[in-house]
C-alpha cells in the first residue's frame, strides 16, 4: 500500500484521468494531485495507490523500479498495478 | 557488507558507511528514529544495520499505518459491514490484520462480502457497478494515501454517488513524533524522515522537531546509499550541535509539499479531536475524520458504530516496540505464538512492520544458520 510505482504518460484523458504504463501493463491512474505539474504523454509520475503524487524524471523512475526490486516488492508492485480499475479496464 | 555486491555504488556506500564511522563519537551512543515503515523495511532488507558502529542504534518508529491501527477499529468496521447490505473495500495489507473476532479475510471466508482493492477510486467503482449494495472503503494511511481518499470522496460527491460510504482510518505524522518525544521512556538524538508522506506534506511541517525539540531531521529516500547519506547528515549535525531539517530526497520531495494534495485533503477532511493509536493510546488531534459537508459519505455518521476497543493480548508487546522501547525480538511471543504465518499483532502482518521485517531478513537468517527449520 506505501509503495511508490513509477508510471510512464501514455495519453491524457478529461477529468484528471491519464492511460499509463505502469509494470508493463497498461491502466488508467488519477492524475488529480499533479495540478501544479500537470504531466504530458511521455513524462514519468510516482504512482500510489492508483494517483499519480508526483512527476519524476526518467532516471528517477529507472531508480524506483531498481529500489522496487531490491526491496523485493516488485511482484507486489506489479499485482498492484495490474488491479487498478479491477482489472476490467 | 552482504548486499554490497547489488548495490548502485558500491564506492558510494563504502564512503558513507566510512564517513558514519569517522564521526560516530565512540564516547557516545546515538540513537536515531526512522519515522517511516518503508525505511524500516529498507533497512533490514538492506542489512544496513551491519554497515554502522555498534554505538549508532536505528529506533523503529510508528510510520506504518497498519501497524499503528487499534484492532477495535477493524471490528467496528467490520460490524458495519454485517449490518447488511454492505460490500466491505480495503488494501490488501489490511485483509490478514486480525480484529477481536477474527480478520477481514477470516469474516470471508465466514460469508462476508469482503474485497481487495488496489485504489479507493475502485472501491468507487465497486459502488457504481453495485448500485443495490453500499460499498464501504476502508480508508488507512498518513498523508501520502489521504489525498487519494479525498479526490474519490470528492469524485463521489461531484457524481451523486450515494451508496459509496468511506470509513476513515486516516492518521498523520507530526502528532505521532510530538507523542514519541514526550514519552518519558524515550530517547532519540535524531530522525530520518518520512519519504513520500514529505512528498505531500513538505519539510516545513518539522521545524518544530529541530526549533523546539532541538533535535535534527532528514528527510530521506529509500535506496541503501539514501538512507546512508541521511545517517551522515544526521550525524554532521548532531557533531557540530545543529539541529536543522535537511531534505536528502531532494528528487522527489519539495520543500514545500504537494500544495494540490494538501488542498483536497482540507476540502474533506478535519482533524478528530483525539484518535487512539495501538500500543501509543489516545493522540490528541492525530487523524482525520470527514467534513460534515461529505456526512453523506462518511460511514462513521450513516451507520452505528459500537466503538469497540479491544486491549492487546497481555503478553504482545506492539505498544512497546512500537515506540522503539523494545525490538522486535525482545517481545515474548516474538516467533514464538506471534510469526507473518500466525501473526497476533498488526507489526507482524505488514511488510513495513517492524517485526514482519525483522523475522523475515534476521531471525529467518540466523534460523537457518542454525540449522533449524524456521
Amino acid at each position: 500500500m506505501c509503495l511508490a510505482i513509477p508510471a510512464k504518460i501514455v495519453e491524457l484523458y478529461p477529468e484528471d484521468q491519464a492511460l499509463v504504463e505502469v509494470a508493463g501493463v497498461r491502466r488508467h491512474v488519477n492524475i488529480g494531485l499533479l495540478q501544479e505539474e500537470q504531466p504530458a504523454a511521455g513524462d514519468w509520475v510516482l504512482v500510489h495507490v492508483g494517483f499519480a503524487m508526483s512527476k519524476i524524471s526518467e532516471e528517477q523512475a529507472q531508480d524506483q523500479i531498481r529500489v522496487l526490486k531490491m526491496l523485493g516488492e516488485q511482484d507486489a508492485a506489479e499485482e498492484e498495478a495490474r488491479n487498478y480499475g479491477l482489472n476490467d479496464s | 557488507m552482504k548486499f554490497v555486491d547489488e548495490f548502485r555504488e558500491p564506492e558510494v556506500i563504502a564512503k558513507a558507511s566510512a564517513e558514519i564511522q569517522r564521526l560516530a563519537d565512540p564516547n557516545r551512543h546515538y540513537r536515531l528514529m526512522e519515522v517511516c515503515g518503508g525505511h524500516t523495511h529498507a533497512i533490514y532488507r538492506f542489512g544496513l544495520k551491519d554497515l554502522l558502529p555498534p554505538n549508532v542504534e536505528l529506533v523503529h518508529g510508528p510510520g506504518c499505518p497498519v501497524c499503528v491501527l487499534p484492532m477495535g477499529r477493524i471490528d467496528d468496521a467490520l460490524s458495519i459491514a454485517a449490518q447488511g447490505n454492505v460490500i466491505f473495500a480495503a488494501f490488501g495489507d489490511m485483509m490478514r490484520v486480525p480484529g477481536a473476532n477474527g480478520s477481514p479475510l477470516q469474516h470471508k471466508a465466514r460469508g462476508m462480502d469482503i474485497r481487495i482493492v488496489y485504489s479507493p477510486s475502485d472501491a468507487l467503482r465497486l459502488a457504481v457497478q453495485n448500485p443495490e449494495k453500499h460499498v464501504m472503503f476502508f480508508a488507512i494511511g498518513f498523508e501520502t494515501t489521504a489525498p487519494s481518499t479525498a479526490l474519490t470522496l470528492m469524485r463521489a460527491k461531484k457524481d451523486g454517488i450515494k451508496n459509496f460510504l468511506v470509513f476513515s482510518n486516516h492518521v498523520t505524522i507530526i502528532p505521532a513524533i510530538r507523542a514519541i518525544l514526550d514519552s518519558p521512556d524515550m530517547r532519540i538524538d535524531a530522525f530520518i524522515g518520512p519519504g513520500h508522506v514529505s512528498t505531500v506534506i513538505g519539510c516545513r511541517p518539522y521545524e518544530w522537531i529541530a526549533k523546539n525539540e532541538g533535535r535534527p531531521i532528514v528527510v530521506s529516500g529509500f535506496e541503501p546509499v539514501d538512507v546512508l547519506q541521511a545517517i551522515v547528515m544526521l550525524l554532521r549535525q548532531l557533531d557540530k550541535g545543529d539541529a536543522k531539517v535537511e531534505n536528502q530526497y531532494t528528487r522527489v520531495v519539495p520543500w514545500e509539499g504537494n500544495r494540490a494534495a494538501l488542498k483536497a485533503i482540507g476540502e474533506v477532511f478535519e482533524l478528530r479531536p483525539y484518535f487512539e493509536w495501538r500500543g501509543m493510546g489516545f493522540i490528541s488531534q492525530s487523524a482525520l475524520s470527514i467534513r460534515p459537508a461529505y456526512a453523506e459519505w462518511d460511514a462513521e455518521k450513516r451507520f452505528q458504530v459500537p466503538g469497540v476497543r479491544v486491549t492487546d493480548p497481555k503478553a504482545a508487546q506492539c505498544g512497546e516496540v512500537l515506540k522503539g522501547v523494545l525490538k522486535p525480538a525482545q517481545c515474548k511471543l516474538f516467533g514464538k505464538e506471534c510469526t507473518p504465518e500466525h501473526p497476533i499483532g498488526a507489526l507482524m502482518v505488514s511488510s513495513e512492520g517492524s517485526c514482519a521485517a525483522y523475522y523475515n531478513f534476521e531471525y529467518r537468517k540466523a534460523a537457518a544458520l542454525a540449522g533449524t527449520p524456521s
